[in-house]
């Protein structure tokens, strides 16, 4: 086969493997009605917990080094103008416009994804996913469903969570190494953000959520050859997932901020 | 009941079920056996729709299960049991939970009475105490049984078995066959079961059926398929020390 076929084939496979991902969400949505009943209120309550509670720690971490090394290069650079002072600005601004949502969206995908993806498509070798259709369960409806629920509705306040501890990390960088007082620079953290860079933040999260669940999901269901398969799958979900969060974050980007 | 009409089935370029072509009544235990790869977890798979032939046609009753689609393969579906080959527990559930979920699903019976049945059913199959055990804290034949407590607690007309007793000792194996075969005299199911074990299909089927590269290559009763003078049956019973003479003898028994 020549490149230019192989490259078609990869084209087609692309495309229509994202024509029944956007399946798979659309069927998934239509079943938000059921997230109240008794079979799958517990269920969305536990990968609430799941997805977002258990990874506050690895999110603390990666914002809190995030915001330091944000005002560390920015108010270095910023020191040479005397401007150093308005380091709470730039973090703020930043985190709440792209960095915020963006890095939990990556480690939401890394973490939570990669394990959805483990799971559906360990479900679906050793036969369980079977198993639910032949008891008359909607595996969409009873695996998918609350994990789409869960991650659209925590993963704004995980990247609120994020933004918060980024701006402290800021802070703190700038009282140590700038000599910027916490007053100055969270005087200049509300300076210059407006409402409009944190809703557009925090639905980009809502966005990258949705696609981190659809991404996993589809992986998953697709996974074929055992424990092999598993793996690919796994590893196609954190590619893919960060490929199209980054695409995604641009294009909403350019949507708001014209 | 169950009816196989000229079904053909390719899988990775291979043909798996070559005008595959057989009935089973009511009230049956039918086996299918053959080698690994000939085709018999396909033809299982056939009957709850989990495949769908090339061509040919597979009837549930009078609903062709072959070409339903939405409700009515739904509705075939609520018809049947079945007992996967690794029992497809889902593991966050404890063994009750797994048991009682298909009434939770599709019934609005209240929980303590759903609970009360999955105890009935684990009682049934000789599990009373596993109830809150997690499926990794049990045994491969446990296992099974929660499957087989899972797979009945709907009052299935078919129970479809996967290799029930595959990776089981043999005591084990023989509690699972006279499970099956209780569950054929007592609620009068209809039961298919794909094994390697000729010695469970010799013990518990109302007939056989030998599958080899996708064809049906023998079919009779017990006492027929030991006889039967098909080079492949003879083979494939005296890889487990099954002869026409002797080794085996049915003692009713089980």
């Amino acid at each position: 086969m020549n490149a230019w076929a192989r490259l078609g084939r990869q084209v087609l496979t692309a495309l229509r493997d994202t024509g029944r991902a956007l399946v798979l969400l659309a069927e998934a949505t239509s079943q938000v009605v059921f997230v109240f009943s008794r079979q799958n209120r517990s269920d969305t309550l536990h990968q609430m917990f799941v997805s977002g509670i258990k990874s506050l720690g690895v999110i603390t971490v990666v914002a809190f080094f995030t915001g330091m090394i944000l005002a560390l290069q920015t108010g270095l650079e910023m020191r040479r103008y005397g401007q150093e002072v308005y380091i709470g600005s730039v973090v703020t601004l930043v985190l709440l416009r792209e960095m915020g949502p963006f890095m939990t969206g990556l480690i939401i995908a890394a973490s939570v994804g990669s394990a959805i993806a483990a799971q559906m498509g360990t479900m679906v070798v050793s036969e369980e996913i079977s198993a639910l259709e032949i008891m008359g369960i909607n595996p969409v409806r009873f695996l998918v469903m609350p994990r789409l629920v869960a991650l659209a509705v925590m993963m704004p306040f995980l990247t609120l969570y994020t933004n918060a501890i980024g701006i402290l990390g800021g802070a703190i960088v700038g009282y140590t190494q700038l000599d910027v007082s916490f007053i100055a620079y969270f005087d200049n953290c509300t300076r210059y953000a407006e409402n409009k860079d944190l809703l557009v933040g925090l639905f980009k999260a809502f966005v990258f959520g949705v696609i981190v669940v659809t991404v996993a999901c589809h992986q998953g269901f697709a996974t074929t050859e055992g424990a092999v398969g598993v793996g690919r799958a796994t590893r196609r979900t954190v590619i893919i997932s960060f490929l199209t969060i980054l695409t995604m974050g641009y294009f909403l980007t350019r949507m708001f901020y014209k | 009941m169950i009816r196989f009409e000229k079904v053909h089935k390719r899988l990775g370029g291979r043909t798996v079920l070559d005008g595959v072509d057989f009935e089973i009544a009511p009230g049956e235990t039918f086996f299918i056996v053959g080698t690994s790869g000939a085709g018999k977890s396909v033809s299982l798979k056939h009957m709850v729709r989990l495949l769908t032939p090339d061509s040919g046609r597979v009837w549930i009753g009078d609903d062709c299960v072959s070409e339903a689609r939405g409700r009515l393969l739904e509705k075939i579906r609520t018809r049947f049991g079945v007992l996967f080959q690794g029992a497809a527990l889902l593991n966050w559930m404890c063994a009750g939970d797994n048991v009682g979920l298909p009434l939770l699903e599709r019934t609005n019976r209240p929980e303590e009475e759903i609970e009360a049945l999955a105890r009935e059913k684990l009682a049934l199959v000789g599990l009373e105490t596993a109830y809150d055990k997690m499926p990794g804290e049990l045994s491969g034949g446990m296992r099974k049984r929660v499957g087989l407590a899972r797979a009945i607690i709907t009052s299935p007309e078919i129970i479809l078995y996967d290799e029930p007793t595959s990776g089981l000792d043999p005591v084990t194996s023989r509690s699972i066959d006279q499970l099956i075969d209780n569950l054929r005299q007592g609620l009068g199911v209809t039961s298919v079961v794909v094994t390697h074990d000729m010695h469970s299909a010799l013990a518990i089927a109302t007939r056989i059926a030998m599958l080899d590269a996708g064809r049906i290559v023998e079919l009779g009763t017990p006492a027929e398929f030991i006889k039967s003078p098909n080079e492949k049956v003879q083979q494939f019973l005296q890889a487990q020390y099954i002869t026409q003479r002797g080794a085996w003898e049915k003692t009713g028994t089980l």
